[in-house]
């Protein structure tokens, strides 16, 4: 079963069609990376997924469950409240600027959704974000705000609060572009780590060696199409269209 | 001035402290929330509510309190005669009695009420679109409802930026309950007026200043506290102290 299932997704926002045609699947334990120009429509690909942009046309299933229907007239229906609520609980979203509440606690950032949206307990809530943070190597950090750890360290903050709700697939949007090599270098490494546990994460990064090392399937976007799909050695490689070779030109010298 | 006129002058200050403390209190509770209501309003995306409170807050803020408190005072007899009062309006006022003693002290509150709400609303209005889009999403991604996400991530965040300006207003509001004396209402600034030729001196001026300063000071000290509050050496503090005192408990 795929895990999440766009058709013809398009977005409009006013007479600017931000986003055209998008169709792809995304298996379970699969790394997507999506790459293209900026502008090209990624970011609100994934907002549209994540429910922060409401889609202008096409479908969207995540799991089985469908975001979007449409009644015999072909009007468009969204999911009731109830299971749009359900869909949100299985997708995670990880900010390139991570978005951190800048009030709570680094341990507060991430038990704070356990405990308001899934009524977790407390101590439990604590004890696993206590792990998620050992994960990420900040367990040191609990009591810490987001305002006196590094960007590396927040990011790092922001993918345990995103995994605390325990998604069962994990979105990332340009999630080193506002760090440095040094600490993009951190946060590829935690995204290294999970896809190795078998994480089904869509990334889209600028990240270009990142992509091709790490995702299973790589899609290149350009003004809300998505031009090619296919796994990193094909985009990569010699077979690769004119215009993705020649968006990558620069990566290559 | 002997000692026993010094002292029987303060005893009288001091009672009249009460009702100064009345005004600015009852000011605070009632201008506070108002102002929240105000701040909400103005940001309605409905534009004719958006408009209308524009007009509300230019006219408070742009007209001194002190001739807000004099029309309050005395307007309702002369909008009761005029001709283009509506009717609703006027069945409404001419069930007030003007020469009720707690007529002067309503009307005086609810010219302070919504002078300050005025001001309160900028304030908060400031404070909640400081809040960056991202915050709202973040929590909207986490499958917080807007109910959750205002209270839990939005609201404390809007307490902490709006502190230092609000505290401003807090203070100036301790002087300016003076200007009640003008209408005239019995606070410690109209009682120091009139004792200053009955015993010829500036004592009483200047004991109304103290007391003016020593509020004024009291509520600095009490506001810089509750900012520190929301320092993150003091909330991490706390939670030590808590995690002890529990730890103790249990043992």
């Amino acid at each position: 079963m795929a895990m999440l299932e766009v058709k013809n997704l398009s977005k409009s926002f006013g007479k600017l069609h931000v986003l055209k045609d998008i169709s792809f699947n995304v298996e379970k334990g699969e790394v997507v990376a999506v790459i293209g120009p900026s502008g090209s429509g990624k970011s609100t690909m994934l907002r549209c997924i994540n429910q922060l942009e409401k889609a202008s046309g096409g479908t969207i299933n995540v799991c089985g469950t469908d975001m979007i229907t449409y009644n015999e007239k072909g009007r468009m229906i969204y999911a009731n409240a109830k299971t749009l609520r359900e869909i949100r609980l299985k997708t995670g979203l990880v900010f390139q600027n991570f978005n951190l509440f800048p009030h709570m606690s680094v341990l507060q950032n991430i038990t704070e959704a356990p405990k308001v949206v899934l009524k977790m307990n407390r101590k439990v809530a604590s004890e696993k974000a206590m792990e998620l943070l050992k994960k990420m190597g900040l367990e040191m950090k609990a009591d810490f705000f987001p305002s006196e750890l590094s960007g590396g360290q927040q990011q790092r903050v922001s993918i345990a609060r995103a995994l605390a709700l325990e998604p069962e697939i994990l979105f990332f949007d340009e999630p080193t572009s506002a760090l440095d090599p040094e600490l993009t270098g951190e946060i590829l490494k935690v995204i290294k780590h999970l896809a190795a546990d078998g994480m089904t994460m869509v990334i889209v990064t600028h990240e270009m060696s990142f992509a091709r090392d790490v995702a299973d399937k790589v899609i290149f976007m350009e003004d809300g199409y998505i031009v090619e799909e296919g796994a990193p050695k094909q985009l990569f490689g010699e077979s690769a269209s004119d215009r993705v070779k020649q968006f990558l030109q620069r990566f290559n010298n | 001035m002997t000692s026993e006129q010094i002292s029987t002058l303060f005893g009288l200050m001091l009672e009249y402290t009460v009702p100064t403390m009345k005004i600015f209190g009852f000011t605070l509770l009632y201008s506070i929330p108002l102002g929240m209501v105000v701040a909400l309003l103005k940001m309605c995306k409905f534009k004719p509510v958006s408009w209308l409170t524009n007009v509300y807050i230019l006219i408070m803020r742009g007209t001194p309190l002190l001739l807000q408190l004099i029309v309050a005072q005395y307007s309702v007899p002369y909008i009761i005669k005029s001709d283009i009062c509506p009717d609703f309006l006027r069945n409404m006022l001419s069930g007030v009695d003007i020469r009720n003693e707690s007529y002067t002290f309503n009307m005086m509150l609810f010219a302070f009420v919504l002078n300050y709400a005025a001001y309160f609303a900028e304030i908060f209005r400031g404070g909640i679109e400081s809040i960056p889009k991202g915050q709202y999403e973040a929590a909207g991604a986490l499958g917080f409802n807007k109910v959750q996400t205002f209270f839990r991530i939005i609201l404390p965040q809007v307490v902490q930026g709006v502190l230092p300006a609000s505290s401003n207003e807090i203070i100036t509001l301790v002087k300016d309950t003076s200007l009640a004396s003008a209408i005239p209402y019995m606070e410690i600034m109209y009682i120091a007026k009139k004792q200053v030729p009955t015993y010829a001196s500036l004592l009483p001026l200047f004991m109304a200043g103290l007391f003016y300063f020593v509020f004024a000071s009291l509520l600095t000290v009490l506001l810089s506290a509750v900012e520190r509050c929301f320092t993150h050496t003091w909330k991490r503090n706390i939670k030590h102290i808590a995690r002890r005192l529990f730890k103790r408990g249990n043992a």
